[in-house]
């Protein structure tokens, strides 16, 4: 049945059967007004909706029914005896029609001009209702008895299945049930404590028992407080109808995922700031009707809400196809209130300005209205979602639409949460963050490097940003000499940090409760709850612990946010480290290409030759100084050299620099070459012109063959196709520092036509996402014949997960190397060319 | 549950329980008045504010601890005295006012209740909403609200 149509009989219903009850008292106390106007508005709400859902039937006889009602309420008519039969009687005829809407899905078929006749007639004030409508009466009757009879056989008989499809149940009721349940979650894990404990046997069967039918319930409770969302939408066309007609715009709103279901408690928090956006997209967000059809776009705007899960998130997407958020007027504004000064501004990317309207003094209606023509109260909505654990953002592009993307946690209420322990207080983790758990220090575990300061973990070839619970809770001063312990490995949007924590527990079911008022101001909290031990225990919110320590900068996470919004997912991004040598502007290399960080002190440093070493490991690492000759200026004064460390095999070398910057992944785009030796070019970098080093000339450095002391390989020619001018400086000379004789090429048409040429190569290195033909492409074509169908041809890709490299197989690649992966690409390029000479 | 003879007392003055805090008589409405509780597990609360003293476990509900020594800037108590633990509800949550000591539930008069002294301690002044005098010393009659009005509920 149309999910409208069960609404509604589930909702007529209960009215009908107050209906009984009040014209009952009605008839007894004919002057009571508030009963009067109860019945009045129940028949007319029926009469109302029956015409919007096309039941003519029903809809004339409560529209009969209505008239007669109104007299009375008006006072215009005498309520009698006779007068209330008759609506009893208009009442049990849409009781019948009703049953069989019930039963069929349509309105059965019938007759009710009798009756109506006989209410039209009351209607008309032919008051002498008893000795007029008792004949009519009759006369009405009889039509509806065989229909009723009819009805009332197969209701009867499906009877048991067709009412109870939903029940409606107080709010209240589900509340308190939610709160039994959590307390009997938090006994059950409080029983399970003492039965290990104890190690009793007897109990372990019932006690499992127990526990599967409380998280069985515990599961029950929990959907019946999801309501799909679209209930918080439900007002939304009308809304945007009325603002359409108000302003002169065309508007057209879609809505998607409306039956994602959600926590009612969510629901609630969610529904103001929701309708709010809308508005904001609908007011502010779309042009005139005269500025699209001027800017060459269809007059009719467009509002799309979607929503969907993700993880154990849903995420909410309120976009419209409007002028998109005016960067410029809101730089300005963000300058002009102080929220950032002109230098900082210049420095930002447009999605960082744009962030600016969720900032708190940022949302005078006015203001913002005149100036962004969006934002008012962005703040609070920041807020409001930030309350129930989400994180807003916001992507817009100028003249194409704004995009605000919410993503909110499924449930609020029992989340599985991970116990870690810092300076002997426990803490709880909702799980929903952690992505994994990294044990650190002593014999075995990784180590925590320091870049400054900061403590970071190399994992995976990726520096990950660390904080010390312990200090961010104000438990420690400093970090411990020996960092060991663990590290959960925590994801906040879309930046990732690890959390250093002293020791891991377990894994609990909690229930969330809010913290009190008069701690809310302390933002590290998402709640508190009591373990199975019966102790209290404060819940980590990883949002706010990203806030609270910077590790999740704003920008960094916007600008990291961009390539998802946009459906970039990080082909094109790299890692970058920047640092400080020399002069002011700050240097950049991929990250992936430094092996260490090391913060060496001045007096392990010797010269020998004029050139500075240290040893290292038992060999001697040259240094080679960046900035000047010597020491770094800053290392005189700190009396400790900040070096990185570049391997190659069993060899080392170390750059001095003068101070770490930042660990940045942005999308590398090198402007303007430059002559100047040891440099690729420059590129903006977070928002400030970086020198990019060209990492193979400072190696060089170090001696002229340092990198070429392997002869064992015998001058091999390669191909590679790359098209990042970048990555072509990158790999060009590594390889060439291997020993290889390179050719490169900028796209695989040039490749093509290297072959066409009769050109000779032993391997071919090549890029997978190109413009116009594509890695793929390159294979399949190198693959169908020609000179080269037989080479060994690898893939360069920033990607590296298994569908990926199954694609490359198929295409027909060889071997398949994440981009930055040096000593990969090497022994993929060794191996390769060891085959054929094995073969033959 | 007002029995005629509390709501008596009410309509004269009102109900009280005394405590003692750092030697200072002190006095709460018995009505607010959820639980007396004696010494307590109590979870600290990091970066909360210097009177949270932390959260205990009241029969599954979450009690914020507020120790009223440091509340009113009192020096701390010795390491090895129990505090005791005086549970009100405020704004429907569960606060715990930690004193030294809880003494009985006596009624005070309205009447004999006498305005804040002006030579009255600021901290104390605060948070008192009169005196009484009762066994030749002086009682402050504590405003719970203004008690807990600490950190981002002030």
């Amino acid at each position: 049945m149309d999910d409208l149509i069960a609404d509604f009989l589930a909702e007529t219903h209960e009215g009908l059967a107050a209906l009984d009850v009040a014209l009952v008292r009605l008839e007894k106390a004919p002057q009571d007004g508030p009963t009067l106007s109860e019945i009045f508005r129940v028949i007319h709400t029926i009469k109302g909706t029956c015409g919007f859902l096309g039941l003519p039937r029903l809809e004339s006889v409560a529209h009969a029914a209505e008239n007669v009602l109104g007299r009375y309420r008006d006072g215009s008519l005498k309520v009698t005896p006779d007068g209330i039969t008759l609506i009893l009687q208009a009442l049990d005829r849409i009781k019948l029609i009703v049953a069989g809407l019930e039963e069929k899905g349509t309105e059965p078929a019938g007759d009710d001009a009798a009756l109506i006749a006989a209410l039209d007639a009351a209607f008309a004030g032919e008051a002498p209702a008893p000795a007029a409508s008792a004949p009519e009466e009759i006369e009405a009757e009889a039509p509806a008895e065989p229909a009723a009879e009819a009805l009332a056989a197969p209701a009867a008989e499906g009877g048991a299945a067709a009412p109870p499809q939903s029940i409606r149940v107080s709010v209240d009721v589900l509340e308190d049930l939610m709160m039994l349940v959590s307390e009997l979650v938090l006994t059950r894990n409080q029983l399970l404590q003492v039965a290990r404990a104890r190690g009793d046997q007897a109990f372990s069967v019932p006690l499992q028992r127990l526990s599967h039918i409380t998280s069985d319930l515990q599961d029950g409770v929990m959907k019946t407080r999801m309501q799909p969302i679209g209930n918080a939408w439900a007002k939304l066309p009308r809304l945007v109808r009325d603002l359409a007609r108000e302003l002169g715009k065309k508007i057209e709103l879609e809505m998607r995922g409306a039956d994602t279901e959600l926590d009612r408690q969510v629901l609630e928090l969610i529904k103001d700031p929701l309708t709010h956006m809308v508005r904001n997209s609908a007011d502010h967000g779309l042009e005139s009707t005269e500025e699209r059809r001027r800017a060459g776009k269809p007059e009719t705007g467009r509002v799309t809400l979607n929503a969907y899960h993700e993880g154990g998130h849903i995420l909410i997407e309120i976009a419209d196809d409007g002028k998109g958020l005016n960067t410029a007027r809101i730089r300005e504004k963000a300058v002009a209130q102080g929220l950032a000064t002109e230098t900082e501004v210049a420095a930002m990317s447009d999605r960082e300005i744009h962030r600016f309207i969720f900032r708190a003094g940022f949302s005078t209606a006015a203001a913002v209205t005149a100036v962004s023509g969006r934002g008012v109260g962005m703040d609070v909505v920041k807020t409001n979602v930030e309350r129930i654990g989400g994180t807003i953002d916001v992507a817009s592009a100028a003249g194409r639409g704004t995009t605000f993307i919410i993503k909110i946690p499924l449930t609020l209420a029992i989340v599985s949460a991970l116990v870690v322990e810092v300076a002997q207080e426990r803490f709880a983790i909702p799980q929903i963050g952690v992505l994994e758990l990294v044990r650190v220090g002593g014999a075995t575990g990784a180590q925590v490097e320091r870049i400054k300061d900061a403590p970071v973990l190399r994992l995976r070839d990726r520096l990950l940003p660390l904080v010390s619970l312990g200090r961010v809770l104000g438990l420690e001063e400093e970090a411990p000499a020996a960092d060991i312990g663990f590290v959960v490995v925590t994801q906040v949007g879309p930046a990732t940090f690890g959390i250093i924590v002293d020791r891991v527990h377990d894994t609990e079911e909690i229930v969330v409760k809010p913290v009190p008022p008069i701690l809310r101001h302390i933002g590290v909290f998402s709640g508190n709850t009591i373990l199975g031990d019966g102790s209290v225990i404060m819940i980590l919110d990883p949002n706010g612990i990203a806030r609270a320590t910077g590790v999740a900068a704003e920008g960094a996470s916007a600008r990291a946010a961009e390539g998802v919004a946009a459906g970039m997912r990080s082909a094109g991004r790299t890692a970058l480290l920047l640092f400080r040598a020399g002069d002011a502007t700050p240097k950049a290399v991929p990250l992936g290409l430094v092996a260490r960080l090391d913060d060496l002190p001045v007096d392990r440093i010797e010269f020998s030759g004029g050139a500075a070493v240290v040893q290292y490991r038992g060999a001697l690492m040259p240094l080679v100084p960046m900035g000047g000759a010597g020491l770094s200026a800053e290392a005189e004064v700190r009396g400790r050299q900040t070096v990185l460390v570049f391997s190659e095999g069993e060899r080392s070398l170390g750059l001095m620099v003068d101070a770490i910057l930042d660990v940045v992944e942005e999308r590398l785009e090198i402007k303007g070459g430059t002559d100047r030796a040891g440099f690729l070019g420059s590129a903006v970098v977070a928002g400030k012109v970086t020198d990019v080093i060209d990492t193979a000339w400072w190696l060089r450095q170090a001696g002229g063959d340092w990198f070429r002391a392997n002869e064992t390989v015998a001058a091999k020619r390669l191909l590679v196709v790359e098209d990042s001018a970048f990555f072509r400086e990158l790999v060009v000379p590594s390889l060439a520092a291997a020993g290889y004789e390179v050719v490169a090429v900028g796209q695989p048409a040039e490749a093509l036509a290297l072959r066409e040429q009769g050109a000779e190569f032993d391997a071919i290195v090549s890029d997978i996402e190109m413009p116009g033909m594509d890695g793929f492409a390159l294979a399949r074509a190198l693959r169908e014949g020609g000179s080269w169908a037989a080479l060994p041809l690898i893939a360069l890709s920033g990607r590296s997960d298994p569908p990926a490299l199954a694609r490359a197989r198929e295409a027909g690649f060889t071997d398949f190397v994440a981009k930055y992966d040096r000593d990969a690409l090497a022994a993929s390029l060794a191996a390769c060319l060891a085959m054929p000479v094995a073969a033959g | 549950m007002r029995t005629q003879s509390t709501q008596a007392a009410i309509d004269e003055g009102e109900l009280v329980l005394t405590l003692t805090v750092g030697g200072q008589p002190c006095g709460v409405p018995v009505l607010q008045v959820r639980d007396v509780l004696g010494a307590q597990g109590i979870t600290p609360i990091p970066l909360a504010p210097p009177e949270i003293e932390g959260a205990m476990n009241l029969r599954g509900r979450i009690v914020t601890a507020v120790d009223l020594r440091r509340r009113l800037g009192l020096p701390s108590r010795d390491a090895t005295a129990k505090p005791m633990s005086i549970v009100v509800e405020q704004g429907g949550e569960l606060y715990s006012m930690l004193a030294d000591a809880v003494g009985e539930v006596v009624p005070l008069l309205a009447a004999d209740r006498q305005p804040n002294p002006p030579t009255l301690d600021p901290a104390w002044r605060e948070v008192s909403r009169g005196v009484h005098r009762r066994d030749g010393q002086l009682l402050i009659l504590l405003d719970v609200e203004r008690l807990l009005a600490i950190g981002g509920g002030r």
